[in-house]
């Protein structure tokens, strides 16, 4: 099985009906992509196979060989966040973050679909993607701001530096977060 | 034709058809969202996968008052591709991401749980009079739907679906707000060259169609009128997601919405 992921080609040993989640967290050690409830109703799993939204989990290995598959890992990184991740920073869109990855990817796509989404689109459009913090009001402010591009300069460049900032060794695409 | 330690991947129809065979110890995928999650947590342990998302069988072509509907077919293909009430239907399953790895094939042949019924365009493909073109160890065969889901989908690989255009076509439902998406109740009517057909989803363990409701508006009965005949068509019990009284006290009310609609 062979697939892009972030940029790098990848041959997977992963059996093609396993998850393309498991594949993602436990062979390539890519942890963005969570395990929620693992049959597709929370959309902490997703990511883009080919540039669309879908659910890891639902996803067999054996559906994505020759696909590209993007993670948030892909996005931005400290300190150069792409404008939905700096949205969701600077907009307090995220508490615990494990709903996020799904969350940031699914706006990601959406925004380049409809620049200019109304709050009912982004409702439909996100209504696969469960908050258990209770944090859906944020998130869509978030998601309203990236898409009015109100998104500041510190927000972009958030976690340049400070306390918890851990230098990779080699900062590759697809590196384990 | 790929085989992977058991999963083979057919790249033709007829490939497909012929690693299918008479269907025993085969497990079919094509989006995954109902059967992934069963493989995930050991419920199913297939001896053998067909896995049809290359097997050209995603296609929907429109035609001469007719549309053929490949089985593999994403269900957010239908949201634009499909005539209605199809198209409706399809753009109430699940979210954006299920609709775009979900098939009508799946959705079809989904079967029932014992806490909710799925297979959400059973109803739609009930109003437009579908024809189901399956393969198994008869041959190629085509059955109406309505044999198609009494049969059950045992032993049947289904390689396309073909409608009618309807004259007229309309829909009601409740729809539930949240992720899973499970319709509670659902009425689809269309006008064909079969006449004006009237389906329930969301009422049993899979749609059916009204024929009482269709009987009164033969005899020129009101929508409102129509609407009350629905429970003679159905008996709808409790599950997960409503009661079968909730589900008493609305149907009649969303049939006549939907009639309504379609004059």
């Amino acid at each position: 099985m062979r697939l892009t992921v972030n940029g790098i080609e990848r041959e997977l040993s992963t059996r093609p009906l396993d998850t393309l989640l498991n594949a993602l967290r436990e062979e390539l050690g890519i942890t963005s992509p969570k395990a929620g409830c693992q049959q597709g109703g929370c959309g902490a799993c997703t990511v883009l196979i080919d540039g669309e939204p879908r659910r890891s989990c639902l996803t067999p290995l054996v559906a994505v060989d020759g696909a590209t598959v993007t993670t948030v890992e892909a996005l931005g990184e400290p300190g150069n966040l792409s404008p939905v991740q700096a949205a969701f920073y600077e907009q307090y869109g995220l508490q615990c973050g494990f709903c996020t990855p799904g969350f940031v990817l699914a706006t990601t796509a959406m925004l380049e679909r409809n620049a200019n989404p109304s709050r009912e689109q982004i409702l439909e459009e996100l209504v696969g993607h469960v908050c258990r913090c209770t944090g859906y009001v944020k998130i869509v402010a978030a998601v309203e701001a990236a898409a009015r591009g109100d998104v500041s300069e510190a927000a972009l460049e958030a976690g340049a530096t400070g306390p918890s900032r851990r230098e990779p060794e080699v900062l590759v695409p697809g590196s384990p977060a | 034709m790929t085989n992977l330690t058991n999963v083979l991947v057919p790249t033709s129809a007829d490939d497909a058809a012929a690693a299918f065979g008479d269907g025993s110890g085969v497990t079919v995928v094509a989006g995954g969202t109902i059967v992934m999650p069963d493989i995930k947590l050991g419920r199913l342990c297939p001896e053998r996968t067909l896995y049809l998302g290359r097997a050209g069988l995603d296609r929907i072509e429109r035609s001469g008052g007719m549309c053929r509907i490949g089985a593999a077919t994403p269900v957010s293909a239908l949201v634009d591709g499909a005539p209605e009430p199809l198209a409706t239907f399809a753009a109430h399953v699940g979210d954006r991401e299920v609709r775009g790895q979900a098939t009508i094939g799946g959705n079809l042949c989904a079967p029932a749980t014992a806490t909710f019924s799925r297979g959400d365009l059973q109803a739609p493909l009930l109003t437009l009079d579908a024809r189901i073109r399956s393969a198994g160890s008869t041959g190629e065969r085509t059955d109406s739907i309505e044999d198609f889901l009494a049969a059950g989908p045992d032993g049947r690989l289904v390689l396309e679906i073909e409608v009618d255009e309807p004259k007229r076509a309309a829909s009601a439902s409740v729809r539930r707000p949240h992720a899973h998406a499970y319709t509670i109740l659902a009425v689809a009517a269309a006008e064909t060259a079969a006449g004006i057909r009237v389906a329930i989803a969301g009422a049993g363990p899979r749609a059916v169609r009204a024929t009482s409701v269709e009987q009164a508006l033969a005899d020129g009965a009101s929508p409102e009128d129509a609407g009350q005949k629905a429970l003679d068509d159905v008996d709808p019990q409790d599950d997960a997601i409503a009661s079968g009284n909730y589900r008493r006290q609305v149907l009649p009310a969303l049939v006549t919405r939907a009639l309504g609609d379609l004059s």
